[in-house]
């Protein structure tokens, strides 16, 4: 694969814009039961998430089961109809001025089970191939070989074979064959090296930060792997039930965590050195139901930090004082709170 | 980083892997029972195509006086039935119209039913609701029922014998196709494929039936003994195949009250009817397990 053969759809914005815009996309799923199949109650999958990914970055997607990471991804490439917000892809529009087949050539994504995302009737060519034969790009067969030879998977060897004759890593770069295949701009990578084990995920991760450079790519990357996160991403996005609560660039959210939430999500980190034990309590309880998430900040029924102003009002996105791109969703941080410690964040 | 334009060559050729089918077709050639069940199947379907070839009897000329002669009769190997026709000419010409109208009905309902099916499961929401609850009103009656009823509204003969019996035997395939379609529609290879901008129809014929058609197809095939039997009623209470046409059903019925004369000689139809059905069901048997991949 040369770099000539990677033809993605030319810029259009200049490096300042950003690649993708999200804006308060919210996805509620439906409960159904009773005689007629009526909605009982809504499942807030995703409520309010807002970000931004900048051209050539990666942004990290952390947080809990359930906590609506992969319903995010699958409303970013839009396989499941978001119910409000809105997704800007340089530029333009999803359902505006970006037709939904467009976003997809634009937009690829990497699934976690790399058996299941695999057809079994179809050959590993087949399976690669399918996307640039939908797209009508010429040579789609070359392009799936070369693609695959690029990936670390010899295509004389590996074109005819089905995947239950392939790893779990060999299927994983299969998948990653078949989303660059089409030339994406932005790569979805939902918890795509979580199945893996450690020595493969690395060669994986490895692959994968070769194939941006090499290609000028932009991923978003979900996981609950922190060390995975902090090795791939250049900003982490945490959440939790369904809202953004905390956004920062690497190295800052690595030094000090603003929201009590990421705090404990660090701290639950099992660490290697033995002197360097977690001293911070463990999060107490499961996750509110996201059928009926608790009121204001959604974290108080589990934050050690909660006074009544938590239990009312909902926080807002903020900059750190110290640092603008640090952002935290936290009464804590906001002087203007009415929280008893309002303005003073987390103790050390 | 740029790469070789070339690919790499492979030194030593890798054997390709055997396809799906030939899979299939090695497993059941493995298995005993399935080989003489298919081969008493093909020997039905091959007679019955190829019968005014093989010196038989006409089996429609009767004999007043070699009426209900048993079995072993010089000339009669089979005997004769109550009009004096050869009974191994009329056993062998019956299996035309039995088989057509056994194995028809199957073939039009399943293709009708895989096609309703396979919409009704991928599309689901308002379409699948519309589809299932038809379905479901079908499900109201019991199947012999239905195929009567509505024979008995059409009036007798072939053609709408196959139309009652393709209308009983179309919501079982729909049903059994909407449950393995939904099944496979919920999986992330379609998600994945769904994703590269493919259209449904794209993504149901790549990536849907190759997926559920050989569960509805084994279904199917056990449908086809069910069938027969149905037909081979129909003729029995006189609203499927008319006299003096060879049909094992209508066979049956009309040597009925030959039973005390000669009674190895009214139960052969019965037998032909038997054997083929259990043949068939035994091949379907074979042909689900064959068509397991995971074992």
């Amino acid at each position: 694969m040369s770099a000539t053969d990677y033809a993605p759809k030319p810029d259009t914005g200049g490096p300042a814009q950003p690649l993708l815009i999200v804006k308060d996309l919210q996805k509620h799923f439906p409960v159904r039961g009773g005689l007629f199949g009526r909605t009982q109650a809504k499942v807030q999958a995703v409520d309010g998430v807002s970000f931004e990914v900048k051209k050539g970055e990666t942004l990290g997607i952390v947080g809990e089961s359930g906590c609506g990471k992969s319903t995010t991804a699958k409303l970013l490439i839009g396989l499941t109809e978001k119910d409000r917000g809105e997704i800007i892809f340089d530029g333009l529009s999803l359902g505006q001025r970006l037709p939904l087949k467009d976003l997809r050539k634009g937009v690829q994504m990497v699934f976690q089970d790399s058996y299941a995302t695999l057809n079994p009737r179809l050959t590993i060519l087949d399976s690669v191939a399918f996307g640039t034969k939908v797209q009508g790009l010429k040579d789609p067969n070359g392009l799936a070989r070369k693609m695959m030879d690029r990936v670390g998977l010899n295509p004389n060897r590996f074109a005819h074979r089905y995947p239950h004759e392939l790893s779990g890593g060999q299927r994983q770069r299969v998948n990653i064959a078949r989303a660059l295949a089409m030339s994406p701009r932005l790569v979805v990578l939902d918890e795509a090296v979580s199945a893996l084990d450690k020595s493969v995920e690395a060669q994986v991760l490895n692959l994968l930060n070769d194939l941006r450079a090499e290609f000028g790519l932009t991923y978003i990357f979900i996981s609950h792997d922190l060390n995975v996160v902090r090795y791939i991403s250049d900003r982490i996005l945490v959440m939790y039930l369904g809202e953004v609560v905390e956004v920062a660039p690497v190295d800052s959210i690595w030094k000090s965590q603003a929201h009590p939430y990421t705090r404990s999500l660090f701290s639950a980190m099992p660490s290697m050195d033995p002197d360097n034990r977690t001293q911070e309590p463990p999060l107490a309880g499961d996750p509110p139901n996201p059928i009926n998430p608790p009121s204001g900040c959604r974290f108080h029924t589990r934050c050690r930090f909660a006074s009544d102003v938590c239990k009312s009002d909902a926080p807002r996105l903020d900059g750190l004082a110290q640092n603008a791109a640090h952002m935290v969703v936290c009464h804590l941080y906001d002087a203007a709170s009415g929280h008893p410690r309002a303005g003073q964040g987390i103790p050390a | 980083m740029a790469l070789s334009e070339t690919l790499p060559a492979e030194p030593e050729p890798i054997a390709i892997p055997q396809g799906y089918w030939s899979g299939v077709g090695a497993r059941l050639v493995r298995d005993p029972l399935t080989v003489i069940c298919a081969s008493v199947i093909l020997a039905l379907i091959l007679g019955a195509i190829f019968a005014p070839w093989l010196g038989l009897a006409d089996p429609y000329k009767g004999s007043m006086i070699a009426r209900l002669k048993p079995l072993g009769t010089e000339g009669h190997i089979l005997g004769t039935d109550e009009q004096g026709r050869d009974m191994l000419a009329r056993l062998i010409y019956g299996g035309r119209l039995t088989l057509f109208i056994g194995l028809m009905p199957v073939v039009l309902a399943f293709f009708i039913g895989s096609t309703l099916g396979i919409l009704a499961g991928y599309v689901g929401g308002i379409t699948n609701t519309i589809i299932m609850r038809t379905v479901d009103v079908f499900f109201a009656f019991p199947s012999v029922l239905l195929a009567i009823a509505i024979s008995g509204a059409l009036g007798a003969g072939i053609v709408n014998s196959l139309v009652s019996l393709t209308i009983v035997f179309i919501p079982p395939l729909t049903r059994v196709a909407e449950a393995v379609t939904s099944g496979v529609r919920s999986l992330d290879y379609i998600d994945a494929a769904r994703a590269t901008g493919a259209s449904a129809l794209t993504v149901i014929r790549v990536h849907v039936i190759g997926n559920v058609l050989s569960p509805i197809f084994v279904y199917a095939t056990s449908l086809t003994s069910v069938c027969m039997i149905l037909a081979a009623g129909l003729s029995f209470l006189g609203i499927g195949v008319r006299p003096p046409e060879p049909e094992w059903g209508l066979m049956l019925n009309t040597l009925r009250s030959a039973i005390y004369v000669n009674p190895w000689l009214s139960a052969l139809p019965g037998v032909m009817i038997f054997v083929t059905s259990l043949c068939l069901n035994l091949l379907s048997d074979g042909l689900r397990s064959a068509m397991n991949v995971r074992d």
